[in-house]
């Protein structure tokens, strides 16, 4: 009988301690110079299922480019007049199929007058649109020649799933020097105590992202101090969670801050971080005066776009699927970020 | 027992454990033994090996000469030798070198006719090594998962490791082994200073006793564990430390890839409060 007690005891207590494992065969994927550990270990059969749901739709069949433009036969046609009248019917269409399959073209459009600028909806989409445009053709650095669509960031939902709003965190008693707001298990910043809104101030302004580690031994005067390198590990946590990848993917840790040292990403997520804070500053904020209140956050700001946006769980947003060159359209705004007049009324 | 008399118990014959009486002599104070003659062996080769792979290497700057494993495309077969061969036979000599110092322990206890205490201490540091260089690749499936043999480049081998799962001290086995090693410490800076304590009275007072040291402790925390007790209680929390640390490790890929804060998730859903 004891024995018995003893046996269903042990047996529980390493089922306990099992049910913590992922168990089952690994993969690494060797990212640095052999014996630095600039390694990813992966579980394959996720992976496979994540790369599965991380496919493009099917592109719709090309439009000829010829015969009279949109801008002439429709009107109030601000961003995509250039357009011939059948890639613009397609264009349409295609939207419709990546950011509101469901309500159709009704989701923007006053069924009695398509031109008619009422609807919010449809304000925020030219100002998407022209953000399209603008990231693929200014933020090459980043977006490469694979560009990005609606669909990267939309998948079928009328507002991206991953979006943040600045986040006012729970409700906590204050003590007399103040609370950095951090310490709760916040999925922002990978379960971690780190900040759990390094994105208001990082992504929506312009924080300095950095000092982490010294520059010199022995360091004295440094500018940055301890909060500094929390908020940016903060933000670090929401870049490793965004892209399934670890910090060694951009980084050696031995040394942070040096780009001789890092992995040719950590450049390609510099631009990245500029183009994030030119969505958000450009496109997304001017747009908060024509939003309903249930498509702002708590604290009435915009939902804006960070890494995760585009890239949900991919190193590449979708897994580097080429889906820009079926839709040229939304490659080029032809003008600059000042020049637009979408904000104006 | 000073020298002296040490050496008479000291040196007695037979307890050896391979080589019957061949190896069973003294060179000078040190006991030889067979497995004396493969740790020669072992370390000398393995020191050779890395003199060689650093004159092959780009520095002789103590710090920065670097042995690395061979890449990970190797897996667990052989590597070109200036590709992590080298290594791969220092690994080889290390742990050859490691594990006949240990079987010469227990042939000296054994004269003594003493415990297994101290080659039982030592094999929990070699099962930490053999963790690290052995265990762990050998389930992640390359070699190429073994730490790099440099002063300076093992450093950066563990700082990417721990970044590896974003944050390293949210690993439950790191947390364990970190808090026995500090709890190590600890211990031994107490028995430390209680001992400098006791054997440096006053001037003109005697050295003091047992008695006092067990009193000084039940004043102060309300409990002595006693002389015995503490030889005892730092052994374990010292091999603690050591095995929670190769715990911390072999769960890190093997048994985990994603970062360690996330693992944690199972307390936030506890269905107490979630």
């Amino acid at each position: 009988m004891k024995t018995l007690m003893r046996s269903t005891i042990t047996g529980l207590a390493a089922l306990l301690v099992l049910s913590g494992c992922e168990l089952g065969s690994k993969e690494t994927v060797q990212r640095g110079y052999r014996g630095t550990a600039m390694e990813l270990v992966i579980v394959p059969e996720d992976r496979v299922a994540h790369v599965n749901a991380n496919q493009p739709p099917e592109p719709s069949p090309p439009m000829p480019a010829a015969g009279p433009r949109a801008g002439d036969i429709y009107q109030n046609v601000e961003i995509l007049g250039d357009l011939s009248v059948t890639e613009f019917t397609r264009l349409m269409a295609s939207i419709t199929e990546w950011v509101a399959p469901e309500e159709g073209c009704n989701y923007c459009h006053n069924p009695q007058n398509l031109a008619d600028d009422s609807k919010y909806q449809k304000k925020v989409a030219r100002a998407m649109i022209a953000m399209t445009q603008r990231t693929n053709e200014a933020w090459k650095d980043h977006v490469g020649t694979t560009g990005v669509t609606c669909y990267t960031c939309h998948r079928g939902n009328n507002i991206p799933t991953n979006v943040w709003a600045e986040d006012p965190g729970p409700e906590r008693a204050r003590g007399m020097v103040g609370q950095t707001p951090q310490n709760y298990a916040s999925p922002a910043v990978g379960m971690s105590s780190l900040p759990y809104d390094p994105f208001t101030t990082m992504l929506g302004g312009q924080r300095d992202i950095g000092g982490v580690q010294a520059d010199s031994a022995l360091p004295q005067g440094h500018p940055t101090d301890l909060r500094d390198a929390e908020w940016t590990y903060a933000l670090m946590m929401h870049f490793s969670q965004s892209l399934g990848v670890n910090c060694t993917y951009c980084h050696n840790s031995r040394a942070f801050n040096q780009w001789d040292q890092a992995s040719p990403a950590k450049v390609t997520a510099w631009h990245g971080i500029r183009m994030v804070r030119e969505i958000n500053s450009r496109f997304i904020e001017p747009t908060t005066p024509w939003l309903p209140e249930h498509r702002k956050g708590p604290l009435g700001d915009a939902l804006k776009t960070n890494c995760k946006t585009c890239h949900q769980g991919a190193y590449k947003p979708l897994y580097g699927a080429e889906m820009l060159q079926y839709y040229p359209n939304l490659a080029e705004l032809g003008k600059d970020v000042d020049d637009l007049e979408l904000f104006e009324d | 027992m000073t020298m002296l008399t040490f050496e008479k118990k000291y040196r007695v014959r037979g307890g050896t454990l391979l080589g019957g009486d061949l190896f069973d002599f003294w060179i000078g104070p040190f006991y030889v033994g067979f497995f004396g003659v493969t740790t020669i062996f072992f370390a000398t080769l393995g020191t050779l090996l890395i003199l060689y792979g650093a004159s092959q290497g780009p520095t002789w700057n103590i710090w920065q000469i670097n042995i690395a494993p061979p890449d990970l495309k190797y897996g667990l077969g052989l590597a070109p030798l200036m590709e992590g061969g080298l290594w791969q036979f220092i690994t080889i000599c290390a742990i050859g070198a490691f594990v006949s110092w240990m079987l010469r322990e227990i042939e000296i206890s054994r004269k003594l006719g003493i415990g297994l205490h101290v080659p039982f201490a030592f094999g929990v540091a070699i099962f930490a090594y053999v963790t690290l260089v052995v265990f762990r690749p050998f389930l992640l499936g390359a070699w190429g998962h073994g730490f790099p043999y440099g002063i300076l480049s093992h450093l950066d081998w563990v700082s990417n490791v721990g970044y590896q799962y974003l944050h390293f001290h949210y690993n439950p086995a790191h947390m364990i082994a970190v808090s026995f090693f500090f709890t190590t410490t600890l211990a031994l800076s107490m028995h430390g200073s209680l001992i400098l304590a006791v054997t440096n009275p006053a001037k003109g007072e005697p050295v003091k006793t047992g008695e006092h040291e067990n009193t000084f402790f039940r004043d102060d925390i309300g409990y002595s564990i006693g002389a015995l007790g503490i030889h005892r209680l730092g052994l374990f929390l010292a091999l603690s430390a050591g095995f929670w640390s190769a715990v911390c490790i072999i769960i890190s890929g093997p048994f985990w890839t994603k970062g360690w804060p996330e693992w944690w998730n199972w307390w936030l859903e506890l269905p107490v409060w979630s």
